[in-house]
């Protein structure tokens, strides 16, 4: 079928072979790696959206030393690099981890890379998010805050029915890019030696020395995750934006 | 006592922010005693080595990654469709793929592909082609061309129309006007954001050490790989980067005080 396309150019068959699907090929792999890589960014995701939305409140309604603390937790992770981060927390976690398990009896345990990956990548996620859902929620009229209580709804019914819903599509769009900072992070954890899609391209680019086919059909795969992601979240975001005043 | 000295003060002085400086600095004066430091004379040579090549690779990654990011951003905001597509579709794909994927593409791949040319390896620049330096740099540098030609679309469309008419009324010439009206007023609308990604540059910087890049990151690694002791290089290490980053915010805000005199709000 692509015959004529090989003819033109030959290097393009060894690539197809060096990428297709069955054993002698690398796409399996890729493939792998690249669902492993989906699978972090989605938990960390869904991680960092109930750690910023408690964030979020705490912030805004929290006492004086729990805005403070905050403050620091968003601070800390906006200024060290992610992977100063992922080293500390995944050592610092296993360690705290084995201790409990010792005091309690248990024998060690590893911690499984996916977790562990979700974790780590879940706490920086917050971070953003904390900000992000704040400044969604603050922009909220007070009026509707007021109105909700004047109805008689408890703090838990006005979140759920007032201020999530009006709030919701201001945060779309940093939500989105946070859901694209979460799927381009996962690469992070190839230097801690997870086997996601970054690793599993360098292995099988190493092993064949054909380093611009790998990297570039990675590059592929990235781009069609974020290009597709963009698409949803903006359907997303049209879909709630549906009666309210264009901004 | 100046004004914003009195009001920093009031602000600190509240008695749970004093208990809590208190417990820091307990947590700072344990740390400093229980742990281990006897590794930091042995490489404090390497360390300062190491700071100096983070600083420098963010600094010049920056500048040619900003003027990259000018002709982009503006080929994108007002280039005619053959240049503001490829733009596009530059800035789309640098900022869809994860950076340590391109910097392994371009140190792998450009790598593996140089040494196949004998007139690369006979030219002036085959030493510093052998070094992983330039690869880092350029890697780097796309990067922030790629992330900051998308901030100055923005900035170089927020400038009003009106502005740019007045200028041609008055008789300036394009490149006049890009000097003088354009460019500035798209600077200044830019400045705050640039900040911010000018702290998530230096965020990035550790990953050349991948490449064999010995930067402060890679010093820290080599700590832990030599002295098998974990957490302290990695908190001093994160202590570094954030001393770094209070920096670049410190500076940038001075910048955007400068830039922001005789302007309106």
């Amino acid at each position: 079928m692509f015959d004529w396309l090989f003819a033109l150019w030959p290097g393009l068959q060894t690539s197809a072979e060096l990428l297709s699907l069955q054993p002698p090929g690398w796409g399996g792999n890729l493939l792998r790696g690249a669902l492993a890589s989906l699978q972090i960014a989605l938990g960390a995701f869904a991680l960092g959206l109930v750690i910023g939305t408690f964030g979020a409140l705490g912030k805004l309604n929290g006492g004086p030393v729990m805005r403070d603390l905050l403050a620091v937790y968003t601070v800390v992770v906006r200024a060290v690099p992610e992977l100063i981060l992922i080293l500390i927390l995944y050592y610092a976690g296993t360690d705290l981890l084995n201790q409990v398990l010792r005091a309690m009896g248990q024998r060690p345990v590893e911690i499984s890379g996916v977790a562990a990956g979700i974790a780590v990548l879940g706490i920086v996620q917050g971070a953003y998010a904390t900000e992000v859902l704040r400044g969604a929620i603050q922009s909220v009229p007070r009026g509707q805050l007021e109105a909700a209580r004047a109805f008689g709804m408890g703090p838990v019914q006005t979140f759920r029915r007032v201020t999530f819903p009006a709030m919701l599509p201001l945060a779309l769009p940093g939500l989105s890019n946070l859901w694209l900072i979460a799927t381009k992070d996962t690469a992070l954890l190839a230097i801690v030696g997870f086997a996601e899609l970054t690793l599993e391209t360098r292995q099988a680019a190493g092993s064949t020395r054909a380093y611009f086919t790998f990297f570039l059909a990675a590059g592929a795969l990235y781009l069609v995750m974020t290009l597709v992601s963009g698409r949803i979240f903006g359907w997303i975001e049209a879909r709630y934006r549906r009666g309210q005043a264009a901004q | 006592m100046k004004p914003w000295l009195t009001r920093a003060a009031q602000e600190v002085i509240v008695p749970h922010r004093l208990i809590m400086i208190a417990v820091a600095i307990g947590i700072i004066i344990w740390a400093a005693l229980a742990m281990r430091w006897h590794w930091i004379p042995r490489y404090a040579d390497l360390a300062v080595q190491g700071i100096w090549r983070t600083l420098w690779l963010l600094a010049l990654s920056c500048a040619i990654g900003f003027a990259m990011a000018v002709p982009l951003g503006l080929a994108q905001a007002a280039g005619p469709r053959a240049l503001a597509i490829p733009a596009r579709a530059f800035c789309t794909v640098i900022r869809g793929t994860p950076l340590l994927l391109q910097l392994w593409l371009i140190y792998f791949g450009l790598g593996s592909l140089f040494p196949q040319f004998p007139w690369i390896r006979e030219s002036e620049l085959w030493p510093y082609l052998r070094q992983a330096w330039p690869y880092a740099l350029l890697a780097l540098s796309l990067s922030f061309a790629g992330y900051e030609g998308e901030v100055m679309r923005g900035a170089f469309r927020s400038v009003p129309a009106g502005q740019l008419e007045a200028a041609r009324a008055m008789g300036m010439g394009r490149f006049a006007i890009f000097r003088r009206i354009w460019f500035p007023q798209a600077l200044q609308r830019a400045l705050p954001t640039l900040g911010g990604e000018t702290v998530l540059q230096l965020k990035a910087t550790p990953l050349v050490a991948t490449i064999t890049v010995i930067d402060i990151y890679a010093v820290a690694s080599r700590v832990r790989q030599d002295t098998f002791i974990i957490y302290e290089p990695l908190l001093l290490l994160a202590l570094i980067y954030m001393i770094i980053a209070g920096l670049i915010a410190l500076g940038f805000k001075l910048l955007e005080q400068r830039f922001n005199r005789g302007m309106i709000g």
